[in-house]
């Protein structure tokens, strides 16, 4: 299979099958949906082999396609894989086939452009994940969107267009500015070198004047942050995923908020590892707030639906705060963590859609006591709640913890308050399961719902395997990201940290810096870690 | 056998899987066998690992096996371990032989529930968690245990899910717990960042090294780590899920909020006994905690009238005194005392459960008693219960007691001492209570007495009789030799290992270790005297109130009836708890999310958005299509440039 595109198979197959539904009579609804599963299917059986045939033991970009495409101003077709970007496109083709087949009855307006857009929106998602051309990233990046605002919107619940609007221009919003970043970073570039070009790998080494970069960081940082959602650029979360359909709302929780992170970890920290530095704390006091703030929001709400659109909130904000302890825990639990929260939350969002296709309501108070006659859907459900609550053994343990530890190795106030979020998530989470499955039904006259059908098990089953499976061996994953992800903290540590440390032991002389030369010193020689440690630091 | 110790969790994980998968074709008859079977091989391989254990030399008692590696991300390597040693064997035996008896009762006590499948499932997991916590090699597998226990009882509390009172009891107890556990990954993590490792068997060996006595650093960890423990093993300040959890079935009480899962904090004390005794800041907090909770949760169980809460208060109280040998570096002695108290405390819930099933449900004390003709099985079974947990000689209560009392008066004083004493005579007291108003007396039920099946009169027998007897594996005054202390000496710190670290508590734990009782065996002798004679007076007592003139505590009930209605409310905690902590905290998210985010945060959006639109009404007005409107601001502007241009000169 040398020489064979497997990635840009796996990007452009969807496209494909879009193409061929197009030719489909719109009325021909089984035909529509049959080739929209095929062509999920397929695209997630093709991306198996970018994860068996994978090199973990290698940082560099795998699979890799290049072939000039606007040659004039250096843009080039430059696509592929690492250890950072893997995981989140198998989590992109897993669960579009999840949200096609979750999509089979409960769509049933308009299927054909309903099916078109779910295989665009794959295409899009996809393509961001393997760009290596900040041009081509640039245009997957906003292609991406059209389908996710037609299937709000189009498709939605009654405030779609109000939702759909919000969640459009608040991101193109921050698209803009980074836009305007990828501009200015190519034509330094070229002052630079004399060399225009937009691919990635050979951005990352442009000088760039302090104060500017930090200019830089910000407006990609800001049009990620939009998208994480960090606090307090949040409030479209909620709206798009209350009106969004089923598969709407997992394809937005599980892998649109992720392009936000990603975009941090492969954008921010390689191009501008001294700002991303410089901007840790302030991120990180936000990120904590979003971590806290959404747990408590949650537990406010009504709407069950609403409530694990606030819970995304309180996760990606232990996300982005492992992601800033630039250390390798850190930044391996929350690549974990994203793949996590992606699996949990999706399958989070397609049980609520079962449980909407059966009572048309979202409100814990037209729920309650449904153990009794759906002791599957209970099991399988409360399995998913567990991992969102990342009971150990369960795939959310595995990246909490690694991001906990990673965050108390550089600040111990930031991990005892991310731990916190380990609290309010069992308050809100276990209040929701309560109201939902225990107790008796609140609507007394409220026929009894049934258990799940076969095509509702199948689609939950496959989660379920996920969450014990990285629960169970993380090992797995994380061998595959080793490399990638001591690549990036090698920039930041040599670029960003050198400059920042001297400063912060000369200036402040904060608790930062011991904390991060450490882990500088412990990353470099493992074997020394223990002997490196100075006993009793209090003392 | 030990290598093959992973077998001895791998039984009920078994058990889980068959019933899940299999369960629910095969029936009833599956279910239970399955089920039973798991655990009586869980407990025989368990056995056979002791045998094996005690035919090596003490100082080999130390096998590590690894089955694969969990977490590794650069410096962070954790192993999926387990560990069989003298601490972790003996737990597996109590756990397993416990658990196994109680599944046997639960085939009768349950078998006309229909949830029948789903309780075993839950019971079986419970057991591979617990036989998990108490094996694991480091801290992060004995985590796992830990929160999985969490999880069963969780399950379990709230097994009757459509009464809200159950399950509001297991999301309590789940939350609770997580508010412990809080302290406790933080104490883990920190640990990690010490000592570059989670395996017990480099940090504890290395800790008296890297640390002086007293240091800082190790008593954050061994306090966080306590946390985690007031949590599980229902300690002040986080006591308050373990009365509510008494909405589980009661063989679940019995298994879970008795015998085995509440224990698991101070199993994990003593397992970490080599920082603790570095710690004399965090020993005097266990050994004070202990103390409280042994002492006021023993008042509680003075006036409550709900069986199985009494016996609640008194698995608090307990667990107190459990924790007050830990703290007073008698780690043997409450590991003892955890080891008896698993088999009188099951004994008492499980004749609590046949009482309960016998009356149809009845669980007031007011409206039981002269039950001891028609339930002589049951009746005979608490006798002996309730003289072991009152500490009366020679049953398996008195000794480990004794020696807690004892070991406590010789570190801490007569003045601590005292004031456990008194948590005696009030155990005592509570517990005759209980067995005169179930037992003595006229009927003060309406009903008629359901007979109790073989399958939960037997389990009561054999429990009984270990409650009984147990206490002679640590009877140094009748043998000259104390088989438990023995035994686990390798594993605790206070041993020849740990000499070397001097100071206040580790003397206390060289004193005690060396003590054995041959020290001072005719003071001993006079304090266990001294002991059995406060528990009498206790008895007497209830006796006097309880059956010879009952309108005493009526009269006392009348002249103290604030004190009373304190204990009766359980000193208003629970109510206190809800006003300070969660009626707060549900109002502020309420707040947060109504005010900020929906007005503030979404209104600043949404006014961005407004002010936007509001701008384009404005500008909207130039573009008004008519000739006239352009022709006049045309003739405008360039009156305006020609003034401009003109008044340059």
């Amino acid at each position: 299979m040398n020489g064979f595109p497997l990635v840009s198979v796996v990007t452009f197959l969807p496209l494909a099958g879009a193409a061929v539904i197009a030719f489909v009579g719109s009325d021909r609804l089984r035909a529509i949906r049959s080739v929209a599963l095929v062509a999920a299917l397929a695209d997630f059986l093709l991306s198996v082999p970018l994860l068996t045939r994978f090199t973990g033991s290698s940082a560099g970009m795998q699979f890799v396609e290049k072939v000039p495409w606007v040659g004039a101003i250096g843009a080039s077709y430059h696509v592929g894989v690492d250890g950072i970007s893997l995981f989140l496109v198998l989590l992109t083709t897993f669960l579009t086939v999840l949200s096609v087949a979750a999509s089979w009855y409960s769509i049933a307006s308009r299927v054909k452009g309903f099916m078109m857009a779910m295989l665009l929106l794959e295409t899009g998602m996809i393509g961001v994940f393997v760009s290596l051309d900040l041009l081509l990233f640039y245009v997957f990046w906003e292609a991406m969107l059209i389908p996710m605002y037609l299937i709000i919107g189009m498709w939605g619940g009654p405030r779609r267009v109000y939702a759909a609007v919000k969640f459009i221009i608040y991101t193109l919003a921050g698209s803009l500015l980074m836009l305007v970043g990828i501009l200015v970073l190519y034509f330094m570039h070229h002052g630079a070198t004399g060399e225009y070009t937009f691919d990635l790998l050979r951005l990352y080494g442009t000088a760039i004047p302090r104060g500017v970069e930090l200019w830089l960081f910000l407006a990609f940082f800001i049009s990620f942050a939009i998208k994480v959602p960090m606090f307090p650029f949040h409030t479209w979360l909620p709206d798009a995923h209350v009106e969004a359909p089923t598969a709407g709302s997992v394809l937005l929780a599980g892998v649109l908020l992720k392009m936000g992170t990603y975009g941090v970890l492969r954008f921010c920290f390689p191009l501008f590892p001294a700002a991303s530095v410089a901007a840790a704390p302030v991120v990180s006091v936000l990120a904590v707030v979003g971590i806290i703030y959404g747990a408590l929001v949650a537990f406010a709400q009504k709407d069950v639906k609403r409530l694990v659109a606030y819970s995304s909130v309180s996760h990606l904000g232990l996300v982005m705060l492992g992601l800033f302890a630039f250390n390798a825990q850190g930044l391996e639990g929350g690549i974990l963590q994203m793949v996590n929260h992606g699996i949990s939350t999706g399958a989070l969002f397609l049980i609520v859609g079962m449980l909407y296709e059966r009572r048309h309501s979202r409100m814990m108070e037209d729920f309650g006591g449904l153990w009794k006659t759906m002791p599957v859907f209970a099991g399988l459900f409360m399995v998913v709640t567990l991992s969102s609550i990342a009971l150990p053994g369960l795939n959310g343990f595995a990246g909490e913890f690694l991001v906990l530890v990673g965050v108390f190795l550089k600040s111990v106030p930031f991990a005892a308050f991310a731990a916190l979020g380990m609290i309010l998530s069992a308050v809100y989470m276990l209040w929701m399961f309560q109201q939902v499955m225990f107790v008796e039904p609140r609507k007394r006259d409220a026929p009894a719902l049934a258990d799940v059908t076969a095509r509702e098990k199948w689609i939950l089953i496959p989660i379920v395997i996920l969450v014990f499976w990285i629960g169970i061996w993380p090992g797995f994953f994380l061998s595959r990201m080793h490399a990638s992800v001591d690549a990036v903290l090698a920039r930041v540590w040599s670029a960003g940290l050198a400059g920042e440390v001297a400063r912060d032991a000369g200036g402040r002389g904060g608790a930062a810096a011991p904390d991060v030369l450490q882990a500088v010193s412990t990353e470099a020689a493992p074997d020394s870690a223990s002997a490196g440690m100075t006993p009793d630091v209090g003392e | 056998m030990l290598d093959y110790v992973w077998l001895v969790p791998a039984f009920p994980l078994a058990g889980v899987l068959a019933n899940v998968f299999l369960g629910g074709r095969l029936g009833k008859k599956f279910v239970g066998l399955v089920s039973c079977a798991s655990v009586a091989l869980a407990f025989a391989s368990s056995v056979a690992v002791l045998v094996e254990m005690l035919a090596l030399e003490p100082g080999l008692r130390h096998v590590e096996r690894h089955v694969f590696t969990w977490f590794l991300s650069a410096d962070l390597k954790v192993d999926a371990a387990l560990l069989a040693d003298p601490l972790s064997v003996l737990m597996m035996v109590v756990v397993s032989g416990v658990a196994f008896l109680i599944h046997v009762y639960s085939v009768g006590y349950m078998a006309g529930d229909p949830g029948y499948r789903r309780y075993f499932i839950y019971l079986n997991l419970f057991t591979f968690s617990m036989l998990t916590l108490v094996s694991g090699a480091n801290f992060l597998v004995l985590y796992v245990g830990w929160e999985a226990v969490g999880l069963c009882s969780y399950l379990l509390i709230g097994f009757w899910y459509e009464k809200k009172a159950a399950a509001d009891a297991g999301r309590k107890a789940f939350i609770v717990n997580r508010i412990g556990d809080f302290g406790f990954v933080l104490g883990i993590i920190l640990i990690f960042r010490m000592f570059g490792t989670l395996d017990f068997g480099s940090v504890f060996p290395r800790a008296a090294e890297m640390f002086p006595m007293g240091s800082p650093t190790i008593t954050a960890i061994t306090l966080l780590l306590f946390l985690g423990a007031t949590g599980k093993s229902a300690q002040i300040p986080l006591y308050t899920w373990l009365p509510d959890a008494m909405e589980g079935p009661t063989p679940v009480s019995a298994l879970i909020h008795a015998a085995t899962m509440v224990t698991a904090g101070v199993y994990m004390v003593a397992r970490c006994s080599a920082l603790y005794v570095l710690a004399p800041v965090s020993m005097g907090v266990v050994a004070a905690v202990g103390l409280a909770t042994a002492v006021y949760a023993a008042s509680i169980g003075l006036v409550q009238n709900d069986f199985k809460r009494v016996l609640a208060y008194s698995t608090i109280s307990q667990l107190g005194y459990m924790f007050l040998a830990c703290g007073v570096g008698a780690f043997a002695a409450g590991v003892f005392h955890l080891m008896t108290h698993a088999f009188f405390k099951a004994l008492l819930f499980l004749v609590a459960g046949a009482v309960i099933h016998a009356l149809a449900g009845e669980q007031d004390i007011r409206r039981m008693g002269g039950l001891r003709r028609e339930l002589p099985v049951s009746f005979w079974s608490f006798v002996v219960a309730s003289l072991a947990i009152a500490g009366i000689f020679p049953f398996s209560g008195f000794f480990s007691k004794d020696e807690i009392l004892w070991d406590t008066l010789q570190a801490r004083g007569p003045l601590v001492w005292g004031v456990a004493a008194v948590g005696v005579l009030l155990t005592a007291f509570y517990m005759f209570r209980l067995l005169f108003l179930v037992f003595w007396g006229k009927p003060r039920h309406g009903g008629h007495v359901h007979r109790p099946p073989l399958s939960i009169d037997v389990p009561l027998a054999c429990l009984a009789v270990l409650s009984a007897v147990g206490g002679l594996v640590g009877a140094p005054m009748l043998f000259g030799r104390h088989f438990i202390k023995e035994f686990l000496a390798p594993v605790f710190a206070g041993g020849a290992g740990h000499a070397a670290s001097a100071g206040h508590a580790a003397a206390a734990a060289a004193h005690v270790s060396a003590g054995a009782g041959a020290a001072h065996p005719v003071s001993e002798l006079g304090m266990a005297l001294v002991s059995i004679s406060i528990a009498a007076v206790g008895i007497a007592l209830a006796h006097r109130f309880y059956v010879m003139s009952p309108d005493v505590p009526r009269r006392l009930k009348e002249k103290f009836a604030t004190a009373y209605s304190v204990l009766l409310n359980k000193y208003y905690v629970d109510e206190a708890y809800g006003a300070i902590f969660v009626r707060p905290l549900v109002a502020f998210a309420a707040g947060l999310w109504r005010y900020l985010d929906a007005l503030v945060i979404d209104g600043a959006v949404n006014g961005s958005a407004n002010t936007v639109a509001a701008g384009s009404r404005v500008l909207r007005r130039l573009q008004t299509g008519r000739l006239q409107d352009y022709a006049l601001s045309v003739a405008l502007g360039a009156v305006v440039v020609l003034l401009f241009w003109l008044t340059r000169w």
